[in-house]
């Protein structure tokens, strides 16, 4: 393994999570714009999290704290998986693996609207893995291997054979980054249904640990974005990758909540409708 | 440097109050006077709360709900009663099933008065209130030191 790539995983671990708190600031700045407010100041997530280690943290039960440290060290793992350019279907099994820390955290308390939540969240995870698996998939029928640094040297044209699949995996970004119209589980927003659906009965440093986990995620979901257009050069690439990015606070304000079993049925249509028609229609386009 | 007056987020409820203070409060979210500026959101959760803002005239049902929040809210804390009926049962004083003010109830902190209380002055209230929650969050790191220690 070349010592580039040792870097970039190590810089992953430092920087993964100030990129993703620019980006959860900016998030939050669009969103106000878009609703005509002037919006919190950029580096406000990062206010947030250091406010929430000066609070006492309330504990519900003990292991609540140890599997929130399993989500948030399953989610650095998928993301130095993924920027030491190794195996994308590992990297996703890495993060699949952190969601379900996720859940069994908030299934480990007693209130309904924790485990309301959690609910809900595996719904949402049933809903987008199909499609998630799809990717690394795809990416092996193009370039031969499921390794992100072959992937990041193919072909130029990758990104117009898997374009179906892009569509597709813009569709359970939305999901994944727990946008409207498919934020059923926890919503970044003050008020919602349930209370706070899976953050209900976290406070002080375990709400702290999620939102970190939560800014892993950004950059993680951010850097599978771009390998579909990594052969392009990061010049052309990134900013592709940060409109599309970005394109997702215009549908979480313009979009109402879905319930959870349209959900399901939408995101398996378009899983079926773009994802799988695609791989089908891959051998003709190679 | 204490974050706590960068990101406070307030849990509203209403306590038997009529919903004039209610309404005005949740005014100061929307685009005309935007709180989320600095960095204030209504989060719906007692255990994320930093700050506890009621409203109106508690009676004895709404005593259990006000007193099981604040319980449930993390130190450090602070708590704004918001209206005449929250300050002292205003109108409704002399009814025979109000408590007649929040600090009957938990303690309050900053008392913020106006038949209804106007967004600004809400928004006045909040921000005495995070001076407070400061000392209180310097307090509370000492407190921890000790018992560290």
């Amino acid at each position: 393994m070349k010592p580039y790539a040792w870097s970039l995983g190590l810089a992953f671990i430092f920087l993964g999570p100030v990129v993703g708190a620019l980006l959860a600031g900016i998030d939050r700045r669009l969103t106000a714009r878009m609703q005509s407010r002037k919006g919190p100041p950029l580096l406000q997530p990062v206010y947030d999290v250091l406010k929430l280690f000066e609070k006492d943290t309330l504990v519900v039960t003990r292991l609540q704290t140890l599997y929130l440290w399993g989500f948030l060290f399953f989610m650095v793992i998928s993301g130095v998986i993924l920027f030491l350019g190794s195996d994308l279907l590992l990297s996703l099994f890495a993060l699949t693996v952190s969601g379900i820390f996720l859940c069994l955290a908030a299934y480990a308390t007693n209130s309904p609207y924790s485990n309301i939540g959690s609910s809900r969240e595996l719904m949402l995870m049933m809903a987008y893995e199909p499609m998630l698996i799809l990717v690394p998939l795809g990416f092996f029928l193009v370039t031969g291997s499921f390794r992100v640094s072959d992937i990041v040297a193919g072909s130029p044209w990758q990104v117009i054979q898997l374009l179906g699949i892009l569509v597709g995996f813009l569709f359970m970004l939305t999901i994944k980054l727990r946008k409207s119209p498919f934020d059923l589980s926890y919503s970044h927003h003050g008020h919602q249904e349930l209370v706070k659906g899976i953050t209900t009965d976290l406070s002080g440093s375990d709400l702290a640990i999620v939102e970190i986990g939560h800014w892993y995620e950004n950059t993680i979901l951010l850097g599978w974005l771009y390998l579909f257009f990594a052969p392009w050069g990061p010049w052309i690439a990134l900013p592709i990758v940060i409109v599309l990015f970005f394109a997702e606070v215009l549908v979480d304000n313009t979009n109402a909540r879905l319930t959870w079993s349209s959900t399901l049925k939408a995101s398996w249509l378009v899983t079926a409708a773009v994802g799988v028609t695609n791989l089908m229609l891959l051998p003709f386009i190679t | 440097m204490s974050f706590l007056k960068k990101s406070p987020w307030v849990l509203h409820y209403a306590a038997t109050s009529c919903n004039g203070c209610d309404i005005e409060l949740l005014a100061c979210l929307t685009p005309l006077y935007d709180v989320e500026r600095f960095g204030i959101v209504n989060t719906g959760n007692p255990k994320h709360a930093d700050i506890f803002l009621v409203t109106g005239s508690v009676n004895e049902e709404s005593r259990k709900v006000v007193e099981n929040l604040y319980a449930q809210m993390p130190d450090p804390k602070v708590v704004v009663a918001i209206g005449a009926c929250a300050l002292s049962g205003g109108i409704f004083k002399d009814a025979y099933n109000v408590y007649g003010g929040i600090d009957k109830v938990i303690p309050v902190d900053v008392y913020v008065p106006g038949c209804a209380a106007r967004p600004e002055a809400i928004i006045d209230g909040v921000v005495q209130a995070l001076d407070i929650l400061e000392q209180r969050g310097k307090a509370r790191k000492r407190q921890r030191k000790m018992v560290a220690a």
